[in-house]
């Protein structure tokens, strides 16, 4: 049985080139990301960057830190995935439950993919002329609410496609006991979903923390952590793209440095999500 | 006859395609009734009639009645969460729920809040299990998930799951036809020691299955019911040609 280089070996053998080398570029640019920011950050990461907030001169090379930002971003990330949480989970089981793939359905679904395309930046601008309406200044609250509007999509139709996905024989085995409705919801689809709806969570709060434009008119910047939601709140993207718009290269080493934070942020949330995925994947039907 | 399940004048559709004709039988209380009949002549369409299961399906429609102890569970004010509760349904392919194997047997109880306490729902989660023969074989991983189990197991999981909402009939839509020999001989075993207690209604194409099980048979060709009466009758001296015909492998 020797084997023959046939046209259908040969094809095999370049669709795996093709594949390896998507995938080498792939890991490749991570990679070089990471080592960009690993190589010019690592060296201006001290203690002081994630346990001050800035001092007198610190755009200028002095003393001080970013905790103002870190700090910043994971209120403004965590409360705009919180509200997007509260409205997103209804919304994708109403989507499941009640409509289904109906012409309601199928245009909420539209409507959804819509936002989900629109620019960050017209988020920030729309929420910016919503606050003047209101006579509202840059502040935590404003910079939360945008972000949820960002997050509120992704998150739905992440949860909805992982509802999709349920096994219809499920929902039976649970109405033949008599579930209502409501409890197949709450106590089924829920638990079967969990692991899927970690991972959108985790997601969309990845998207948030990440996002400089919405922010930038709805939080504004400052040095300082805020003391209440009607305070602005600094973020970590935005301390990056200042500082890196500085001309010294002290400040500019600090902006490598806040990438990296950021980056070990949105890191440690996406292991963590797949670990905790992972636990909760364990009683999920396949 | 002391009949549980009374059907009177019953018709099914779906969209415009008649898949009941005229249904006019009655199942007797604590027996196991065996409806069987070629693919496509609506056993299971019947079976679904008995606890609403075929408004799950869209597009379907009903006329006339089933009466579960004289009451008709299509009135307009029935419950249909009770309908089911008292009818358990033992599916073809066994789907345990999301859970472990003791959150399985006790979510049913949970949902009807049928125990006071976290001491009665472990005794009912165990008890439970052991009629449906699976107890040894799980009690020291009571809280594993239920997809850990065989295809074998899961179906006796599905049975005790079924029976801990302490149902009066049990239907069985070919409840062993996705499982190996072994396992479907122990599921038939379990459903004739709780014809004791339990109207029993199984669904099947398999001859050879409804001689083993039936104490009452119907069957059913295009829709329609040709025959009915008690297995013996039925299997030896079956009144209709079409019966006799099936009944000699003919199909």
């Amino acid at each position: 049985m020797k084997k023959h280089w046939h046209r259908r070996h040969i094809i095999e053998a370049f669709v795996k080139a093709v594949m390896i080398f998507s995938f080498i570029i792939v890991a490749g640019s991570l990679g070089l990301i990471l080592w960009t920011v690993i190589s010019r950050g690592l060296p201006a990461l001290t203690w002081s960057m994630v346990s001050q907030t800035p001092k007198g001169g610190f755009y200028l090379g002095k003393e001080g830190g970013i905790l103002n930002a870190i700090i910043g971003s994971l209120y403004l990330a965590g409360g705009g995935t919180l509200i997007a949480l509260l409205f997103s989970l209804p919304i994708a089981l109403y989507l499941e439950t009640y409509l289904g793939d109906s012409r309601r359905g199928q245009y909420v679904r539209l409507a959804l993919d819509i936002l989900w395309g629109i620019p960050s930046i017209v988020y920030g601008a729309f929420g910016f002329i919503v606050m003047l309406a209101f006579g509202l200044r840059a502040s935590l609250l404003g910079g939360i609410i945008a972000l949820a509007l960002i997050e509120l999509p992704i998150m739905t139709r992440a949860m909805d496609e992982v509802i999709r996905r349920m096994p219809a024989d499920l929902e039976q085995a649970a109405l033949a006991l008599g579930s209502t409705r409501l409890e197949i919801a709450t106590r089924v689809v829920t638990r079967q979903m969990l692991p899927g709806i970690v991972t959108a969570i985790l997601l969309a709060f990845g998207r948030g923390i990440g996002d400089a434009a919405a922010v930038l008119f709805t939080a504004g910047y400052t040095d300082r952590i805020p003391a209440s939601i009607l305070q602005p709140a600094a973020s970590l993207p935005l301390a990056v793209f200042f500082q890196l718009g500085m001309p010294y290269p002290e400040v500019q080493k600090r902006a490598y440095a806040s990438a990296l934070i950021l980056t070990i942020i949105v890191l440690a949330i996406s292991l963590g999500s797949r670990w905790i995925a992972g636990r909760l994947s364990k009683y999920v039907m396949k | 006859m002391d009949a549980h399940i009374q059907i009177k004048n019953l018709n099914a559709y779906y969209d415009d395609i008649q898949a009941l004709k005229d249904v006019n039988i009655e199942l007797p209380r604590k027996q196991i009734t065996v409806i069987m009949g070629p693919s496509g002549c609506g056993k299971t369409t019947l079976l679904k009639t008995f606890n609403r299961f075929l408004e799950l399906t869209d597009k379907t429609s009903i006329t006339g009645e089933v009466l579960i102890d004289g009451q008709n569970i299509y009135e307009r004010d029935i419950d249909v969460t009770e309908v089911r509760k008292r009818v358990g349904l033992l599916a073809q392919r066994p789907f345990p729920l999301p859970m472990s194997i003791y959150e399985n047997v006790a979510y049913g109880m949970h949902i009807h809040r049928m125990k006071n306490n976290r001491n009665e729902y472990r005794k009912a989660v165990r008890h439970y299990l052991e009629v449906a023969g699976l107890y040894d074989e799980v009690k020291t991983r009571l809280t594993n998930p239920a997809t850990s189990l065989s295809i074998g197991q899961q179906q006796r999981l599905c049975l005790a799951r079924g029976l801990a909402v302490e149902p009066e009939i049990i239907l069985g839509d070919e409840p062993t036809s996705a499982l190996d020999p072994v396992s479907s001989q122990h599921i038939e075993g379990r459903l004739l020691g709780l014809k004791e207690q339990y109207t029993i209604v199984i669904v099947t194409h398999t001859l050879r299955q409804a001689k083993r099980l039936a104490d009452y048979v119907i069957y059913m060709y295009m829709g329609e019911v040709v025959e009915s009466g008690p297995a013996k009758e039925v299997f030896n001296n079956p009144k209709q040609e079409r019966t006799r015909a099936y009944l000699e492998g003919q199909f």
